[in-house]
Formats: C-alpha cells, structure tokens, sequence
C-alpha cells in the first residue's frame, strides 16, 4: 500500500517523526537490551575464559571452539540432538499429515475430532513430560502396565540409554501434535474446494485422492512444519530437564541442554564453554530458518 | 460393501488414534481425582474406583502452588499486557508514521524472531543478576515486554485498514492518538485477542528462563512448581496430576474457546 503524498505542514511531519520513535523506542531498547547485546555478549564470553564464578577472565580466542571440535563428549551431543530432531521431526509431520487427510473423509463426527486432536496443545512442555513421567514409571507407569497386559516385560523407559531418548521424543512428538495438526487443517482448508471437487468428479477419492492432490498442495505447508518442528525440537528443553537430566550416561544430553548443564547445572558456570555451544546452537538455528526464508518466503508475499 | 468397509476403516483408524491422543489429557484429569489406591495398583486402573479430592490439598501442601498459579498469573499477565501494547505502538509507527527507512526498521523486528532464545539465554541471565533482579517478578518479566511476533502481526491487519476510513477520522479532527485508541485498537480486536492468546500461553508455559532465573518455591512459576512435585513426590502420580490439571485450567480453556485465534496466528507464531 502506498502511502498518499503528506499533505501536512513540515513542522508537523517533524513532529511526526519524533512521534514515530517514541512509539518504536519501547520495543526497540527491549530488543537491544534482551537480543541485541547478549548476542553480542555471547560471542564475547565464548572468546574469554572465566573464573570460578562466571566472571570473564582473559581472551582465548577461538580456544573454545578448537576444544569442542576435538572433544567426543561435543560430537556426541551434536549426534543425539540430530537423532532427537530426526525422532521428533519425521513421526510428528507424518503422523499429523495422516490424523488430517483421514479428517477429511466425510464422516460425521470430524470437527469435534479435530478440536480434539489440537488439545496437546494447551500442554506446556512441563506438564506434558510430567505426564509422561507418570506413565514412564517402572513400577506403576501405565505404559508397562498395559505391556505386562501383553505379556511383555517392562520396559526401562528413562532409565536405559537405549531407551531414554526414544522415550523423550515420545512425549515431545505427542506434546507438538496438537500444533501440527492445527497448521496442516489449516493448509487443507486454504486448498481451493473446486479443486478436491474437479478429481472427485474425474473418480479420485480415498488414498488416491490424498495423494495426487492433496498432499501435493499442502506441499508449502508440509515444508514449513517441517522446518519449524525442526527449530523447536533443536531448542527442546523442559522435557530433558525434567525426564532424564541429559542422561542416563548422558544419552538425552542436546546442544540445549549441554549449554543449560555448562552454565546453570551442579553450581556449575562455566560461560564461556557455554557460550561457544550456544553460539553453535545459534548457527544451526540461523541456518534452518534460512533454508525456510530461501524457499518458502520468497513465494509469500507480505506486503 | 466395499465403501462400508472402508467407512467402517476409517472410523476404527480415527477412533484408535483419538483414544491414543487424548489418553495423556484425560489421564490427567482423571489421575486427579483418583485415590492413591486406585493409582498404585499394579497394572494401574484406567477407571476410578472412588473419586477424590485430597490431591489437591497434598500437592498444596508438598508445593507452594497457590503462590506459584498467582506468580504465573502476574507474570504472563504483564507479559501478555506489555506486549500488546508495546506491538501496537509499534505497528502503528511503522503503518501510518513517517519513517525515514521503514523496511530497515520492520528488519529488526523480523530479524528479532530468527534469533533462538536459547542462544542468549546466558548473557541475559548474568544482566538480570547483575541488576539485582534475580529471583523476582521483574526479573522474570523484564526480558518478554516487546514481541516481533505481535509487531509483525499487527502491522499486517494496520496494512489492511481502509485509507477512506483513516482520511475521515483526520478530516474529523482525529489525531494520531485519538485515532489509534478510539478507531483502529477497537476495529482490530480480532487480530489483537490472536496475538493475546498466543502471548499468554506462550508466557504461561516458559519453563528454561523461569527456572534458572529464580531460587525459592515462592518466586518459581507454576510449571517450575510441576517439575519440583515430580522430583518430591514421583511415588504418588495423584498429586503431579492434580498439579498438571490445575495449570491446564486456563491453557485448556483458551484452546478449547479460542480455536480460532490460535489458528489466526499459527504460522507467523511458529517462528518464535
């Protein structure tokens, strides 16, 4: 929308400018203050070692980084947060993508479900681990009680390496199915309903249908879910802390939570090796959304 | 025949992945009301044998809860307050005043939402210590009172405001004050009650800022609160539940009532 030529006086449209940064200026300093200079600090304390407590205590250049490169506890993490996004990521899109095209069959019944399928979301990440804590449970967890039902032997689902990130992913796909669904009904409801009418007048219907047409179109949408669910799983956080605390042997230790357990964790306040992974955290993050600004945004106009 | 088959398929596919799903939301409203008994049964019972409220009163008393649901109240109270006021100033500056370079300035507040909050948490933990503000509601608030997000979103229906309508109220002596909160705020609660719910529940679920950055049980938040009932209390799920389902309360009721806001601002608020 262009704006109409400024038929007002100079002395005003001054007054006008200055109006326009006090109304920028609060958000503005709360940027500058809360993103800006800690991004910059970031980079700052990854180059400085530190004492005891925190403080940083002299310059060490790139010393954190070179020592996170020939570490095998870093390239372990960096292998479990790939693993944690690759569990959480892949099940969470296809599942919702299915829980939507079958809400699509003319059924009755079909909207309550889907308000239904949307409730995880009012779950915060900790009271949907705690939940799943409950069921986790060795002893009295719903889960092995329903396997001993099966006739199958508990599963030691936090407590074995083996088992635990699964067990992490689990909740942290249940907890974001909510919000996918709510986004992909809200793809299948912006595909224009000429064009599901046109196949199914030429026969298509069922699977056919969902996938020849459908899914096709929800391409765009697809996309994004994947890349947002992709951030999100990369900054899961509350559902580590609380279920497994990184371990058992740290193997639910992510990128995330090795900066929470280097900076916060055990009195620990190492900040500066904190901060050289926060700064790795930063640029895988930076990378994802530029993958989706290069292919996505470039087809949504926002002006 | 073969189309009731299939019917008959997808009834049973949606029913079973229904049953799956909401299974966690209703064990825990169910879970909180069950009595220790019926919970410690081994393999645990699905249906209550009796209902009780104690839970309740035990987990109140393993955990400040009161004071923790009052603390999440107020803080993503004035979370939610502050950033809708401060989007709107905002948004206004950049739709309807004069800005020298208006795309660079609508650049920072789009860049602010590619940055992971995770990745500055650090530096901004040691400003709210450093200003003595740790371990308290200005600390907990302090770093949430702007929002690209809701700049972003409001700046976007400002666009769409008829220009006929903006004339009228200038030629009527409206000025931009007078404009801005007597015409354009209340022609835009659609978008603003959008932005509101996301704040809130977005405030209300936190979890990593408000646990490092307070130390007692009377400054933790709610969700702070959930996860200490966990540790305290794992051998009795009645109280974690009774917990859950008291946070739930207003989570749950914004989802159920206000559906159609979240879907208003689903993909511009994924990229947080």
């Amino acid at each position: 929308m262009p704006r109409p030529p400024s038929t007002t006086a100079p002395a005003a449209r001054l007054g006008e400018r200055a109006l326009a940064w006090a109304f920028l200026l609060p958000s503005l300093a709360v940027f500058a203050v809360f993103l800006g200079y800690p991004l910059y600090r970031t980079f700052y304390l990854s180059a400085h070692a530190n004492d005891l407590f925190g403080a940083p205590s002299r310059y060490v250049g790139l010393r954190h980084y070179t020592d996170l490169l020939g570490s095998a506890e870093f390239g372990r993490t960096l292998a479990t947060t790939a693993l944690f996004v690759l569990l959480t990521v892949v099940p969470g899109v296809i599942g919702a993508l299915l829980l939507v095209l079958l809400l699509e069959s003319r059924i009755r019944g079909v909207r309550v479900l889907r308000s239904a399928f949307a409730l995880p979301f009012a779950f915060s990440v900790a009271s949907a681990a705690v939940v799943f804590g409950v069921f986790y449970n060795p002893a009295t967890g719903v889960l092995n009680g329903l396997l001993s039902h099966l006739g199958s032997g508990p599963v030691p689902w936090l407590t074995d390496r083996h088992h635990a990130l699964l067990s992490v992913a689990l909740a942290t796909i249940w907890l974001n199915l909510g919000y996918n669904v709510l986004v992909l009904s809200a793809g299948i409801g912006s595909i224009a309903p000429e064009i599901t009418e046109a196949a199914r007048l030429d026969g298509a219907s069922g699977w056919r249908l969902a996938r020849s047409v459908t899914v096709p179109l929800l391409g765009p949408h697809l996309f994004f879910l994947v890349v947002v669910s992709t951030i999100n799983a990369l900054q899961s956080f509350g559902q580590i802390n609380i279920l497994t605390q990184g371990g058992p042997d740290g193997a639910t230790r992510t990128l995330v939570y090795s900066v929470y357990e280097k900076a916060f964790a055990y009195g620990s306040s190492d900040f500066g090796a904190a901060s050289a992974q926060a700064v790795v955290l930063l640029v895988v993050v930076l990378a994802c959304t530029a993958v989706q600004f290069g292919l996505v945004e470039r087809r949504v106009h926002y002006s | 025949m073969r189309r009731t088959l299939g019917r008959l398929a997808v009834h049973l596919v949606l029913a079973l992945a229904a049953g799956t799903v909401l299974f966690p939301v209703y064990y825990a409203v169910v879970g909180a009301f069950m009595t220790p008994a019926d919970l410690a049964t081994y393999p645990p019972a699905l249906i209550p044998h009796h209902l009780t409220t104690a839970n309740f009163g035990a987990a109140a008393r393993s955990v400040p809860l009161l004071r923790q649901y009052l603390n999440s109240a107020v803080v993503a109270g004035v979370i939610t307050a502050a950033q809708l006021l401060t989007s709107i100033l905002a948004a206004y500056a950049l739709v309807f005043l004069p800005l020298r370079r208006p795309a660079a300035v609508f650049g920072i507040f789009l860049a602010t939402l590619m940055v992971p909050w995770e990745a500055v948490i650090i530096p901004n933990y040691l400003t709210i210590s450093g200003w003595g503000l740790g371990n308290t509601y200005f600390g907990l608030v302090l770093p949430f009172l702007a929002s690209g997000f809701g700049t972003f979103m409001l700046r976007q229906s400002f666009r769409q405001f008829p220009a006929e309508l903006r004339d009228a109220a200038r030629i009527d002596g409206a000025g931009h004050w007078r404009f801005l909160w007597r015409i354009l705020v209340p022609l835009n609660k659609p978008s603003l009650a959008a932005i509101a719910v996301y704040v809130f529940l977005s405030a209300w679920n936190q979890y990593f800022w408000p646990l490092i950055i307070t130390r007692t049980a009377q400054m933790q938040t709610l969700q702070i609160g959930l996860s200490s009932l966990r540790v305290a209390d794992s051998a009795a799920p009645g109280l974690i539940l009774a917990g859950v389902l008291l946070s739930l309360l207003p989570t749950l009721a914004l989802v159920v009532f206000g559906q159609r806001f979240i879907v208003r601002g689903l993909t511009a608020g994924a990229v947080r």
